[in-house]
């Protein structure tokens, strides 16, 4: 029963608001005062019947509720024959309990967008070899799957047979399929575009890295501050506080409309739930942009940053060297000929200066490579075509007794001093070909650090374990603050702590796996994470598919969201005042506007929360 | 020890938090320590001890409070 009329809340609240409005209108238009008075009995009865329901469960499990406060209120004002206040109360209090519900709806949206993409379904292999469709619970490690275009990976696996193309965006951000076929790893809730493929389920549910995303997310936006902490504490003795100074005002005043009166002024509504909704807005805004927030603290502590240490390889750098330089030194059809040698030599070695080579010389002539002699330390030798040619750095050129003129040597010096790994090629003891290769710096990294300065951020510190020459030059290219190369990890972190103890709040950047202990130690540490579980466990932010960009995204919305609760909890607890206020001080001030006010203002501080789904860095 | 998750409808009023944290730590065999009512994803999770009660006692416990269970989980710890 009890049931049945809570679920029928919102037809109620719908008859009561008719009831309420043919009142008004047999009182004004017909100066019919019978059905004024019984629309308004009959709208009070059954709007009161819901609350005071839930007045009395939660009075049963010892919690003095709103619910409470509205019921006494409302039967109280009956009792003095007041159905006007009666009537009008209990429908504003449902209405907008209605749309409290319809609006948060809206806040939680963000979340519940990727909390859906979730599989549910799995075509598992059963005994007799037969495909059937199963619930994704029961799927257990081991277990052999189809997966067939246009459908999500259920779990984590690995691909058995078969190939195709799989969308990972909902795992990396980046939605340009992957090829997969055997022996590659799949992630569940990702989506096959193309072909069909067998896996086997390495991680299910909860343990697949999807999985930890999404329960990541769902802690995080339940997660409380201190200052929450204490709202919550605070509210748990407002709401019987509220009651108790009714009843003293009642003892001291006699005046039974004024305690009443109190009692509906009284409630916490916008202050309770104010800071939630810019949480579950806020968290919500940045797992639609690839960043994720684990939780309120962490909003609050890199909203005050001033501070921000970057790992260089792989975070402001590709962490994948290229081509930077040439200089060829021979002409006409020789040039190709030479870089075919050269690619025909590189293409053998797995060395990461020749991968680089060979990335950039893209498809070639080939030839093959005889009497091949890696030099240690040098780089190698060998015969192509019936050339003697030599692939590595000036001291191999030196011991092969290729000569080098005055300008190959300021050429070479000029390399160098770009922050390159030296590749010479000599052909028959002449040098044909000089090569500058270093990891390139991001594209977009400058103008991102330059949004994070304009964002309050005052120190950008470089950490690399590179050498200070190289670090030194990407620091001045980025315009960073700082730059310290020959780092090892633990100096790194004992370096944030020398950053901490000046009274800094930092903040590290890594890649998430090398770097754990400066993302552990870090007031915020901050993952360039593809989804990696390492990344996901030990920061605070992970950026989603490792992008830079998304940064200060970050720091913009963070602050915004900061903002964003400050400004509810002064709209909830100055509503508050100016209500208790006005109800001794002025003559207007009634139950009705009072509960009216009140609907108002929570809706206000949802609304104000909701802009942050919208929330874009301007600049 | 188990571990319940459990769905509920989405929970509007932030009171019906206190309201499901009171009814449910009251029941006998639950650890209160572990109790958390997430407001935004209108879920409880919580250990307890499977000798002394089980999760439909719990979900009976959160119904009767007035709030619908949708779903729930129980994972062994």
């Amino acid at each position: 029963m009890q049931r049945f009329i809570l679920g029928k809340k919102n037809q109620i609240t719908l008859i009561s608001g008719i009831l309420l409005v043919i009142a008004f209108i047999s009182k004004f238009l017909f100066k019919n005062t019978e059905i004024f008075v019984g629309g308004l009995v009959i709208a009070s009865i059954i709007g009161v019947i819901p609350i005071a329901i839930q007045a009395y469960q939660a009075l049963r499990v010892k919690v003095v509720s709103i619910d409470v406060l509205v019921t006494i209120a409302v039967i109280g004002a009956f009792l003095l024959r007041n159905f006007e206040e009666s009537a009008i109360v209990t429908f504003l209090f449902l209405f907008g309990a209605y749309l409290e519900q319809r609006t948060l709806n809206k806040t939680r949206s963000a979340i519940k967008e990727l909390t859906e993409m979730a599989p549910e379904s799995a075509l598992k292999q059963m005994e007799n070899g037969e495909f059937e469709e199963v619930e994704v619970d029961e799927v257990d490690v081991g277990d052999i799957l189809l997966v067939k275009t246009g459908s999500k990976v259920p779990v984590d696996g690995t691909v058995l047979t078969g190939e195709g193309h799989i969308n990972e965006a909902s795992i990396t951000g980046e939605s340009v399929p992957v090829g997969k076929r055997k022996d590659a790893k799949v992630y569940a809730g990702t989506i096959l575009e193309n072909g069909t493929i067998q896996i086997v389920a390495d991680r299910v549910g909860e343990d697949t890295t999807f999985g930890k995303i999404i329960e990541l997310v769902e802690e995080a936006q339940d997660s409380k501050s201190e200052a929450e902490r204490f709202i919550d504490r605070f509210s748990k003795y407002y709401t019987p506080a509220v009651l108790i100074l009714s009843f003293i005002v009642w003892l001291i005043s006699k005046n039974v409309e004024l305690a009443i009166t109190i009692l509906v002024l009284g409630c916490p509504g916008a202050l309770v739930i104010g800071v939630p909704v810019s949480n579950v807005a806020g968290i919500g805004n940045g797992a639609r942009y690839g960043v994720l927030l684990k939780g309120s603290e962490v909003i609050q502590d890199f909203s005050r940053v001033d501070t921000i240490v970057f790992d260089k390889t792989g975070t402001l750098t590709v962490g994948n060297p290229k081509v930077a330089d040439k200089k060829m030194y021979t002409n006409g059809d020789d040039i190709d000929k030479v870089l075919s040698y050269l690619a025909s030599i590189e293409g053998e070695s797995d060395h990461p200066l020749a991968k680089a080579i060979v990335e950039h010389l893209g498809k070639t002539e080939t030839y093959t490579v005889e009497n091949t002699n890696v030099v240690k330390g040098g780089g190698i030798v060998a015969i192509v075509d019936g050339h003697r040619v030599a692939v590595g750095n000036v001291s191999l050129m030196e011991q092969e007794n290729v000569h080098i003129d005055e300008e190959m040597r300021a050429d070479i010096a000029r390399f160098e001093s770009k922050g390159n790994s030296l590749v010479l090629t000599s052909v028959d003891g002449e040098l044909k070909a000089l090569m500058g290769i270093r990891d390139q710096i991001r594209p977009g990294v400058k103008e991102d650090l330059q949004k994070l300065k304009r964002l309050g951020v005052k120190n950008l510190v470089v950490l690399s374990g590179d050498n200070q020459g190289t670090v030194d030059l990407v620091a001045s290219e980025l315009g960073l603050t700082e730059a310290h190369g020959h780092m090892l990890p633990e100096e790194k972190s004992a370096y944030i702590e020398k950053l901490q103890a000046k009274g800094r709040i930092v903040a590290f950047v890594g890649d998430g796996v090398n770097d754990s202990p400066s993302i552990a130690l870090a007031q915020i540490g901050i993952a360039m994470g593809g989804g990696t579980d390492v990344a996901i466990e030990t920061s605070d932010v992970v950026l989603m598919n490792s992008d830079f960009s998304r940064l200060p995204h970050a720091l913009g919305l963070v602050k915004v969201i900061s903002r964003n609760m400050i400004q509810n909890i002064i709209i909830a607890v100055g509503v508050v005042f100016f209500l208790l206020a006005s109800v001794f001080f002025s003559e207007w001030m009634n139950m009705s506007i009072g509960m009216l006010v009140h609907e108002g203002s929570i809706l206000v501080v949802i609304l104000n929360g909701m802009r942050l789904l919208r929330y874009k860095l301007k600049y | 020890m188990q571990k319940a998750t459990i769905q509920l409808e989405t929970l509007a009023c932030p009171s019906c938090m206190q309201k499901i944290e009171n009814g449910v730590k009251a029941l006998d065999g639950i650890d209160t320590e572990s109790l958390k009512v997430l407001f935004n994803s209108s879920k409880v999770k919580v250990n307890f001890d499977e000798e002394k009660l089980s999760i439909n006692d719990i979900e009976n416990a959160i119904t009767k409070l007035g709030y619908e269970v949708k779903k729930s989980q129980v994972k062994a710890i």
